[in-house]
């Protein structure tokens, strides 16, 4: 069962910022690169849990805040030579109202 | 090869798979394989055990390969599957889960076991041995409620077994039979040294106590000596040592004696069935390192996939102590057995010693405490077993051609063996380096250690490593070009001279313009470039938020579990009982669960939520401490002639007048001031960025300490009359470092690397100082607090908050 849901708008987050959803259990990082895409990840580092809605987003990956752990926000993968992989969920972006949709 | 076999590797440990990442490489095609292992995990690196209890790794990193590794190799792996019959009839190996597979050959791998001592009691609860990733969870959860351990055992695996549990918080006693640690591997003096060096890092020895019982009801509560005597201990570690794990081999009617017994090729007594590793007994030796686990799998790999081998000989071994702060080597025979003569330097004032033991010429075994430089030239001339008739003295001394030569004895490892083991945590070869310097195109360290693993667990062998690539690609590592991170080749100097000729005025123009290779840059150009362009252009340069390390763009320092700590400045180190009521009641008030003093006379409220922050600093209404950015960070200071008997010179008003002056300055690296009213230095200056001390009549003006990673006294820059000159001087230099150093270099580096003569002459004429000053006024006069910025702009502040009123949309 997967669950379409409005979580927020584009003007809600800063260019190549960040801002956290949380649904249920589940936090959820929300991330507007700098095309105005948005994605979504898991709002934790396979490494050691650190909060990726806190790094630096360059292109479409980001920084973990804590050790520096490279992830890319297409895929959820680490990037090598670390290892892992964060869920990340669909997005969609409503050009006219900026709405964001994120579907788990 | 024309039809495929089916491989059954038995032990999912070290020595079995490496066995196997060989054979895959050799004959990738010619086996099906199938892996059984009883513990749940994939294959791990077991020596760095200790170093996930001394916290210097966690569990994933010790992982040798994941759970992708056997999928794309298309292994079948059976993890938590302990083997319980080998059926050579029906040619089968059978898991105590009843999961089968059919083989044609079998490796057997399964390790060894530790070998816990039949005492009284040694079933209770918290006595345990250290061999696997469960041991260590037991180690760190009892850490957590229990404060007392007892390690039994004075060897290798006891003393990191023992290091580990002093690092997890716990009151350490190691017992041991006999009088000198280690004693397989090291001589009386060695062991002695070892002692010393141990007990001041808090170890405490029993020895030549011989454990008769444990006692306490359910749960150990200590041991029972047999001369009478107890400690007490809530955790009792045995590292005894290890046992081969023969119980399969012997069911299954292979020759045992205390290992499984091989031949040189790893064949044991019944055709098609083989052994490595600790389990596998060679030529009446059963090895428990990790050297020649990776020699024998080398050697069956071949022989398995028809690759001519000479077979395995058995290994010469040296011994590393893998505990921080201790360096210890030892190989081949140390003891002074007849027909050995020995030659020995010790120096208890720097802690060293060095035994070297030679026999009919040859050298046969060494020993070194303190500096372990020679180990591995020592090692390399015990196993090829060559004369050194003549050169014992020298040897001895360290002080060889060789030796003095730069890299690390270059010629050493030129003449080394292509299968001798350089990385011994990942058993990497000196051959497979130099293929992938010289095939794989490898030329930094890191490209070796990315496509070899080399140097990737301890980091113990870099040094080879790196004279390695200085032997193999000669010019091409020269032509390497490291720029300040891997989006560019570019260095800092050409950076800034790039910026200022183009006038460029965003991150994002220089990263276009200079061809960055990734568009929008890393973690680390992209601060660099933000702080580059804010010290070039303080007037014109819109900062960037999102190009600022995460704890400059939240105005705190993020946590290990994603909470914040928040540091209001106090200047000076110098507070108020109102000031420090108004700290108290916002703590109470957000529940802040730690409050802790700095060590830069402040206060820490740590464990702050990150939608709390605003708040907090709204209540606080104190400017922000800058705790957590590269900036100035605190001012210390001691109590100066205000109140102090020996003061000379009010140190507490002249360090608030800096730390007035120069906070929320961006700075290439953070900088910690500190003024001292005397000579004795209560405020610990000469190991700041820039120290102030006060003498009778002026003040001593000290710069580019540092008491952090790697402590350096600071450099005397001059010494002057009044406040104001102290205040002209500490302007200049900060003005000039911020002008001229790399971004996330300290001071103490810069300094390094210029030159304090540089410094001095650039701070020479008053004029040079006066013009700095002006610069560092400019940039200080349009800064503004941060955390009243953001409480007062909505803007910011919603970047704290979470987002709220996530709705269901229907599809």
């Amino acid at each position: 069962m997967t669950t379409k849901l409005l979580v927020a708008n584009l003007s809600d987050i800063t260019i190549k910022g960040s801002r956290r959803i949380k649904v249920n259990d589940l936090e959820i990082a929300v991330f507007r690169l700098s095309d105005d895409s948005v994605l979504a990840v898991e709002n934790s580092c396979p490494h050691k849990g650190g909060t990726l809605a806190e790094g630096i987003v360059c292109g479409t990956a980001v920084h973990c805040p804590l050790h520096d752990w490279k992830i890319d926000l297409r895929t959820g993968r680490v990037q090598e030579p670390d290892e892992g992989c964060v869920t990340t969920f669909a997005t969609e972006v409503d050009k006219a109202s900026g709405s964001i949709y994120i579907t788990i | 090869m024309s039809t495929t076999k089916k491989l059954v590797l038995i032990g999912n440990g070290m020595a079995g798979v490496r066995a196997i990442e060989h054979l895959l490489k050799l004959s990738p095609d010619s086996y099906e394989i199938t892996i059984f292992g009883a513990e749940p995990h994939p294959n791990y690196n077991r020596i760095m055990l200790s170093s996930v209890l001394a916290g210097g790794a966690d569990m994933q990193e010790i992982v040798i390969n994941d759970w992708n590794w056997y999928k794309e190799n298309n292994i079948t792996l059976h993890a938590g599957h302990k083997v319980t019959k080998i059926d050579t009839e029906r040619k089968k190996v059978i898991s105590h889960l009843g999961v089968e597979a059919d083989y044609d050959a079998i490796i057997i791998a399964t390790g060894s076991n530790p070998f816990m001592l039949p005492l009284p009691g040694a079933d209770k609860e918290g006595v345990i041995a250290f061999r696997d990733i469960h041991d260590c969870e037991v180690m760190i959860d009892a850490s957590k409620q229990y404060k007392k351990a007892v390690v039994i055992g004075g060897g290798l695996l006891g003393l990191e077994a023992a290091r580990g549990l002093l690092h997890l918080g716990m009151e350490v006693n190691v017992v041991h039979i006999f009088n000198n640690l280690m004693e397989r591997q090291l001589d009386e003096p060695a062991a002695k040294m070892l002692q010393r060096e141990l007990e001041a890092q808090g170890m405490q020895f029993l020895l030549q106590k011989s454990t008769v019982s444990i006692k306490g009801k359910k749960r150990a509560t200590g041991l029972v000596f047999a001369d009478g005597t107890e400690v007490d201990g809530d955790l009792v570690v045995m590292a005894v040592g290890i046992k081969p794990n023969i119980e399969l081999a012997k069911a299954t009617g292979i020759e045992v004696n205390r290992g499984i017994v091989v031949d040189d090729f790893m064949q044991t007594s019944i055709p098609g069935i083989y052994a490595v590793g600790e389990c596998a007994e060679h030529r009446g030796i059963a090895y428990g390192l990790v050297a020649p686990l990776y020699e024998q799998g080398a050697v069956l790999a071949k022989h398995l996939a028809d690759v001519e081998t000479e077979g395995y000989a058995g290994s010469v071994t040296s011994t590393k102590l893998k505990v921080s702060g201790v360096d210890v080597f030892s190989a081949g025979r140390f003891d002074e057995a007849p027909g050995t003569r020995s030659l020995k330097i010790q120096d208890d004032v720097a802690g060293t010693y060095k035994k070297i033991v030679i026999q009919d010429g040859k050298l046969v075994g060494a020993v070194l405490f303190g500096d372990t430089t020679d180990g591995s030239e020592l090692f390399a001339s015990i196993k090829k077993g060559e004369s050194v008739a003549g050169r014992e003295k020298e040897i001895l001394l360290g002080i060889s051609s060789d030796l003095l030569g730069q890299g690390g004895g270059s010629s050493r490892l030129e003449s080394m063996a292509d299968d001798e083991i350089i990385c011994g945590c990942n058993g990497v070869s000196k051959g497979t380096i130099a293929d992938a310097i010289l095939n794989k195109g490898c030329n930094t360290v890191s490209a070796i250690k990315s496509c070899t693993k080399a140097s990737g667990s301890c980091g113990g062998c870099k040094p080879q490593v790196e004279g390695l690539l200085h032997l193999y690609a000669g010019d091409a590592v020269g032509e390497v070009k490291e720029g300040i991170c891997g989006c560019t080749t570019l260095g800092r100097d050409e950076i800034v001279a790039e910026i200022q000729r183009m006038r460029l005025m965003s991150t994002a123009e220089v990263m276009n313009v200079l061809d960055w290779k990734n568009p929008e840059g890393c973690s680390k150009c992209r601060p660099a470039l933000n702080y580059y362009l804010g010290m070039l252009y303080p007037e014109e340069y819109v900062d960037e938020n999102e190009s600022r390390i995460t704890n400059e763009r939240f105005h705190a320092n993020i946590q290990k579990d994603g909470t914040f700590s928040v540091v209001p400045r106090i200047y000076g180190g110098v507070t108020s009982p109102a000031e420090l009521k108004k700290i108290v009641e916002v703590a109470e008030k957000f529940q802040v669960p730690l409050v802790k003093f700095t060590g830069g006379q402040r206060l820490d409220l740590l464990g702050v939520k990150k939608e709390d922050l605003p708040k907090m600093w709204e209540e606080l209404d104190m400017p922000s401490g800058h705790a957590y950015g590269k900036t100035l960070r605190t001012v210390k200071t001691c109590v100066g002639n205000t109140f102090c008997r020996f003061g000379t010179q009010d140190s507490m008003s002249m360090g608030i007048r800096m730390e007035k002056a120069f906070e929320r300055l961006n700075t290439p690296a953070k900088v910690k001031l500190a003024v001292s009213g005397c000579p004795r230095n209560c405020a610990e200056a000469t190991i700041k960025d820039f120290g102030v001390v006060a003498i009778d009549g002026g003040w001593e003006l000290h710069v580019a300490g540092n008491g952090g990673v790697k402590v350096r006294a600071t450099d005397l820059l001059c010494i002057v009359k009044t406040e104001d000159e102290v205040m002209e001087w500490s302007s200049a230099f900060l003005q000039l470092y911020r002008e001229q150093a790399q971004w996330n270099e300290r001071t103490a580096q810069w300094v390094e690397r210029v030159g304090l003569d540089h410094v001095k002459k650039a701070l020479e004429k008053q004029e040079d100082r006066l013009a700095l000053m002006e610069r560092i006024q400019k940039t200080l006069s349009l800064t503004t607090d941060p955390w009243k910025q953001i409480v007062e702009t909505d803007e910011l502040r919603k970047n704290f908050e979470q987002l709220n009123g996530v709705q269901p949309v229907q599809i």
